[in-house]
This record gives C-alpha cells, sequence and structure tokens, in this order.
C-alpha cells in the first residue's frame, strides 16, 4: 500500500515536470536559433528574464499580461477537458469587449462599481455568444469547431473594424481628418483599481479567484463532472443519460464567456478604451491563442493554469526587453510558444505509457475508460454524433 | 454603382482575379486533402504557407531565381511536414492541437526572419503572366483563362492529379485505406507510418508552394502574418470538398470569387463598409459547412493516431 502511494507520488511529479522539460526543450531550440542569428542566447535571455522579473514594474507587467492568459486559459480547461478544441478565443475576447466597451460609454450616470460589474456582465456575455455559436454548429450540426471558431475569429475583427471606424468612433475621431478607429475613453471612475505606480489591476485578481471557481465547477459540481464525461467518454454518456449535445455547447459557451471576460478587463484595466490596427492580435495581443499555450501547459487544469499563464506572460515582457538588449525581434517568442505546445503534447505520450505499464504491472483492470474508447473520444473532429 | 458590377469588364475582373486567388487556396487544401485522407489532421497549414512563404521570397529577393526560390519553399514545407509526421505519427500527439503549435512557430519564425533579414516591406519581381498565342488575345475568354502566371495553372493541372492518384492507383488506395481503417492496412502490409508520413510531408510540400504562390506570384511581397487565415480557411474547404479533390476545387472557386467580387465592391465604390465586405467569405464557409459538413462522412480514423495492438 505505502509502496504504491510513493509509486503515485513519483508519478505526479514527472507528470508535473513533463511540461518543464517540454518548455527547457523549446528554450533549447530558441537558443540554437538565437546562435544562427549571431547573437548569443545567454545574453538574450538574461535580457528576457530581467525585463520579466528585474524589477517591480516588470514584475507588475507580467502579472499584467498574464491576466488575459490566464482568463482565456480557463476557458481553455473547460473547453478542452469537454474535447471541444476552441480557437476562437481571439473573436470571443473582441466581441466581449466590445459588448462590455458599450456599457461604458453608454451608462455615464451610473456608480463606478455598478458599471465596472454590468460592463464585466457584457463581456461575459458577448464571449459565450460567440463561443456558443460554433457550440450550437458543432452539436446540431456537426461543423469542426476548430474551423467555425477560426471563422468566428475572422468575423469579430472585421465587426470590430467596422464599429472603431463607424458607429462606435471616439466623436472627437470623428470630427478630426485623422480618424483614428478607437472609441472614446472610458470615464476615470470606470476604471479597475491598480496597484499605483504599476499598471497592475484588479483583473488579476479577479482571475485567480476565477481560477478557483473554476476548479470547482469542473471536479465538485455536477455539469463539471458531466463536461468531463462528455469529454472523455461521449458514448458512454450518452448512455448514462447525459444530454451530450447541450453539454458540448455549454463548453464552449463557458469557454467563450471567460475569453469575453479577458477581453472586456484589457479595456477596463489596461487600455480604457477600444482602439484597432485592424488586425486581432492589435487588440488582443495574441491572447486568444497564448491562452491556449498557457492552459496545455497547466495541464488543462485550472490552478495550474495560474503559473502558466505568469510564466508566459513573463515570456512576452521580457521578449520586449530582449529586442531592446540584443535586437532579436519579440516574435521568436511566438515561435517558442508554438514549440511548447509541439514538445507539451507530444510528450503526453510517455505519460500514457507510463500509466499502462502501471496497470499492467498491478494487474488491475483498467479504469472506467478503454484506451482506446479514449482515444476515440479525443478525436475532435465533431464525429461526436453520429 | 451597384449595376456597375454586372457590365462586362467588371465581371471579367472578378473571374479572372477569382481564378487567380483560388491558387493558394488549392496547393494548400490538395496537399490536406492528402494528410486527411490517410487520417492525419494538419492545422499547421498557416505556419507551412508563411515560413513558405517567407522563404521563396527571400530567395526571389536575393538570387533572382524564381524556380530556385519555388524549390526552397517546398523543402521548408516539406520539413515542417516531417516534423508534423514525426509528432503526429510517433509520438501520436493530439493532431488539432500540435497542429496549433506548429502554426504558432511558423507565425513566430517567418515574422523573425523577416525582421532580422529584411526589416522592410519589399516587392520581387514574380512569376509574370504567361501569354499563349492567340488565345490570350480572346476577348473576355483571354483574360479570363489564359492570362495567368504558370503556378495558377499548375494549381488547376493539381486537381485531376491527385484525383488520378487518389482513386486510381495504388498508392492512393494505400493513402485511402490506411485513413479508413488503418488496422486492416496494416494487417494486409500497408506501412500506416510510411504512409501517413508521405501524405502529411507532400501535404507540407503544398503548403510551401502556396505560400510560395502568394510571395512570388500573386502579390510578390512579403509581410508578417500575410496569410491572415488562409491556411486555415484551406482546412476548411476540405471538409467542404466532402475530402474529394473536385470538390475542394468548387470549394476554392467558389470561396475565391466571392472574395474577388468582395474587393471589386470596395473598388467600386458600392456603399457597403469594406469591413463588411470583408466578412463574406467567412460568413459563407461557415454557412457551406452547415449545408455540407452532416452530410458526409469524414475518414473514419482521422484524427486517430495508429498503434499496433502485439
Amino acid at each position: 500500500m505505502k509502496n504504491t502511494q510513493q509509486e503515485n507520488w513519483t508519478a505526479k511529479l514527472i507528470d508535473v515536470s513533463l511540461p518543464i522539460l517540454a518548455a527547457l526543450a523549446a528554450l533549447l531550440v530558441g537558443a540554437v536559433m538565437l546562435f544562427f542569428l549571431d547573437v548569443n542566447p545567454l545574453e538574450a535571455y538574461a535580457a528576457l528574464w530581467d525585463g520579466a522579473f528585474g524589477s517591480k514594474n516588470s514584475v507588475a507587467e507580467t502579472l499584467v499580461k498574464a491576466t488575459p492568459l490566464l482568463l482565456v486559459g480557463l476557458g481553455i480547461c473547460i473547453s478542452f477537458r469537454g474535447d471541444v478544441i476552441n480557437i476562437g478565443g481571439e473573436g470571443q475576447m473582441i466581441v466581449g469587449a466590445i459588448l462590455g466597451t458599450l456599457v461604458g460609454l453608454n451608462l455615464g450616470g451610473l456608480p463606478g462599481w455598478l458599471v465596472i460589474a454590468l460592463a464585466l456582465l457584457a463581456g461575459f456575455i458577448g464571449g459565450a455568444l460567440w463561443g456558443g455559436i460554433p457550440g450550437v454548429l458543432k452539436a446540431y450540426f456537426n461543423v469542426n469547431e476548430i474551423l467555425s471558431t477560426v471563422m468566428m475569429n475572422a468575423i469579430a475583427v472585421q465587426l470590430m473594424n467596422f464599429l472603431l471606424r463607424g458607429p462606435m468612433i471616439d466623436p472627437a475621431q470623428a470630427e478630426l481628418a485623422s480618424k483614428i478607429p478607437q472609441t472614446a475613453r472610458l470615464m476615470d471612475a470606470f476604471r479597475l483599481p491598480r496597484w499605483v505606480p504599476t499598471r497592475l489591476h484588479l483583473g488579476a485578481l479577479i482571475a485567480v479567484v476565477l481560477a478557483v471557481l473554476v476548479y470547482i465547477l469542473l471536479w465538485r459540481t455536477t455539469i463539471g463532472y458531466r463536461i468531463r464525461a462528455v469529454g472523455q467518454n461521449p458514448d458512454a454518456s450518452r448512455y448514462a443519460g447525459i444530454k451530450v449535445k447541450n453539454y458540448i455547447v455549454l463548453a464552449l459557451v463557458l469557454s467563450g464567456a471567460f475569453a469575453g471576460l479577458a477581453g472586456v478587463i484589457q479595456v477596463y484595466g489596461v487600455n480604457y478604451r477600444m482602439i484597432t490596427d485592424g488586425s486581432a492580435s492589435g487588440f488582443t495581443g495574441s491572447a486568444g491563442f497564448n491562452g491556449i499555450v498557457a492552459a496545455l501547459f497547466g495541464q488543462l487544469h485550472p490552478i495550474g493554469t495560474i503559473p502558466a499563464s505568469i510564466l508566459f506572460g513573463a515570456l512576452l515582457v521580457g521578449a520586449n526587453k530582449m529586442q531592446r538588449v540584443v535586437q532579436v525581434p519579440s516574435a521568436l517568442v511566438i515561435a517558442l510558444n508554438g514549440l511548447v505546445v509541439v514538445f507539451v503534447v507530444s510528450s503526453e505520450i510517455w505519460r500514457k505509457r507510463r500509466q499502462r505499464r502501471r496497470l499492467a504491472a498491478s494487474g488491475e483492470d483498467p479504469p472506467e475508460i478503454e484506451e482506446d474508447q479514449l482515444e476515440e473520444a479525443s478525436s475532435g473532429d465533431g464525429e461526436v454524433e453520429r | 454603382m451597384i449595376s456597375d458590377l454586372f457590365s462586362m469588364t467588371v465581371l471579367v475582373g472578378i473571374l479572372a482575379s477569382g481564378i487567380r486567388l483560388a491558387t493558394p487556396y488549392l496547393y494548400a487544401a490538395i496537399g490536406e486533402t492528402f494528410g486527411q485522407r490517410s487520417g492525419v489532421l494538419n492545422l499547421g497549414v498557416e505556419g507551412q504557407m508563411l515560413l513558405g512563404a517567407f522563404a521563396a521570397f527571400y530567395v526571389a529577393l536575393t538570387t533572382e531565381n524564381l524556380w530556385l526560390a519555388l524549390l526552397v519553399a517546398m523543402f521548408i514545407g516539406a520539413l515542417m511536414g516531417l516534423a508534423m509526421a514525426f509528432v503526429t505519427v510517433n509520438l501520436h500527439a493530439e493532431q488539432g492541437i500540435s497542429g496549433i503549435g506548429f502554426y504558432l512557430f511558423g507565425l513566430g519564425l517567418s515574422d523573425l526572419l523577416f525582421q532580422k533579414l529584411l526589416g522592410t516591406v519589399e516587392t520581387v519581381k514574380g512569376f509574370s503572366k504567361l501569354t499563349f498565342p492567340v488565345l490570350t488575345e480572346l476577348p473576355v475568354v483571354g483574360t479570363i483563362f489564359f492570362s495567368h502566371n504558370i503556378l495558377v495553372y499548375l494549381a488547376f493541372a493539381l486537381i485531376p492529379v491527385s484525383w488520378f492518384v487518389l482513386n486510381k492507383t495504388t498508392l492512393g488506395l494505400k493513402i485511402r485505406a490506411v485513413g479508413e481503417n488503418p488496422e486492416a492496412a496494416d494487417s494486409l502490409g500497408v506501412s500506416v507510418a510510411g504512409v501517413r508520413y508521405f501524405t502529411i510531408i507532400l501535404g507540407g510540400t503544398l503548403s510551401g508552394v502556396a505560400g510560395a504562390s502568394l510571395s512570388i506570384a500573386l502579390l510578390n511581397v512579403f509581410q508578417q502574418n500575410m496569410t491572415s487565415g488562409l491556411g486555415f480557411i484551406a482546412v476548411a474547404l476540405v471538409y467542404f470538398g466532402a475530402w474529394r479533390p473536385w470538390g475542394v476545387l468548387g470549394g476554392a472557386l467558389l470561396f475565391s470569387l466571392v472574395n474577388s467580387l468582395q474587393l471589386w465592391v470596395q473598388v467600386l465604390g458600392i456603399p457597403i463598409p469594406s469591413d463588411i465586405a470583408v466578412m463574406m467569405p467567412y460568413i459563407l464557409t461557415i454557412l457551406v459547412l452547415v449545408a455540407t459538413v452532416s452530410r458526409v462522412r469524414a475518414p473514419s480514423a482521422l484524427t486517430r493516431p495508429f498503434e499496433r495492438s502485439d
């Protein structure tokens, strides 16, 4: 008994260290790339570290960057656990931000805390809506959600550009010839409180609290159990009487809602207005994609996603410093993020193999779900419903 | 102004640029078709295209040798495909997610190289339009069909060729068998891993060409993230085309014609906000996916890793 407990503990330790090894491997590849670019990798990484954690202010910036990653990542934990691949974080952030900004621009007479609360709600709903559409399309029309969420991203960008150039443009800009596509600035009373003199805002705390709530949702409530059951084995779930389609939609609705929150918090905590350079990443900073990276790195666990988001926030902030000090474009970090994703999903095989060995060694029956069924269940190509 | 849209010159222009714009979709989507028919979903197309586009552009700029540029783009795409194959075939990595990883890798690396090696947006002299004796001079038909560069024609030629390979050759049979029932294919002595390596590398190679077709044939520039979602749309076209080359052709043409119409709507100054017009192809893709996907069946083993049970 004691022996198995110890083995369990070692297994957990290895599980936790796999993503860290994956990240180190990515940094190593990055070092090779830097070497070929005639840059001393040590110098570059030192600048990166210094930029991310070198001062109180840089730590604050790291947390500011980590906040949308965590929020998007929480949504990803929910949807990926439900075997729904949500690539639509970018669009969901944008739509959430648009609805949230409309609240702030139109409810000038209300007290600040109320407007903020309503704006967060609006952002939540906006993201839920933008995630819900692909959810319904997947559940009822068998449309692959990866593709539909990518299309919804493109549509959201154009919607944002249209609104910020037209109906929602700052009245002051509408007068000018420049016509910068941005909304008016939010009133001071509507801003999320900051830890002055840094830019760290209340949104970071909200995100951490939500991480705990998502953990409770996924592992301590029936809804969460069902989302995970549908993700692991839709057929068995259906026999057990779970309405599989509804939970597919719910997984995307919730996932989108958290991205929507990330968008509105970006407006109320950092920029105080929406502005577009025509691209999605101009507003989101690609958090819709990087949040996926963070969640995967955190093993799709809400609590694990917290340190993961901080790590990737640090990479993003540090990359700017690296760009200044050793003239390496910060795009390097995007490439490294991609490598981390590849390495993390590739390292899964070792965990699966060990799990199987352990089961074989202990002579136990495999757990409730068979390996091959699991793999079938995780095929994620919209074939859940036949 | 709306009536301008129906004048002969405009219609000819829409059709001609529609055919031209289909080129990158065709290369990328046909490559993806091979992969998916063998059971592998490659979502890294966009990243492969970006690296291919950059490689082709850079070689074209420095050597002025367009065919060498194309070759390098194919090589880079193939390398990305090789990596993807290793990760999905040998390591059984979740295909959708590793594809996103490869996408981010290509996005970041192409941007990095662009900033490091070029810095500013430059233009290059790309493949020029071919002229055909008599044919190019023909009114209407000449402009629509006989005024394109070589990569456009090769893209269209790829359709019957890939149809033939998939349906009339042993190789095609193996690919389809591996995608439908890898266990059975394996028991008949087909190397599942070998076939999948082949299709994924082929897919990467064609994605490289797709990127090159943008940077050295259609637009003749390179910019950060210049594909802006084109690779993902190419994946959607495979579903749209029900995993068949001719279906993919139909989807690519429909998509590029709508895109071209949308561009002309802007050129003519028809009072539809351009942002709304740009949305049209994406909305159309979703609608068409709704209309088609529920009727056709995907390859049975799509996204399922294969492991011999011994």
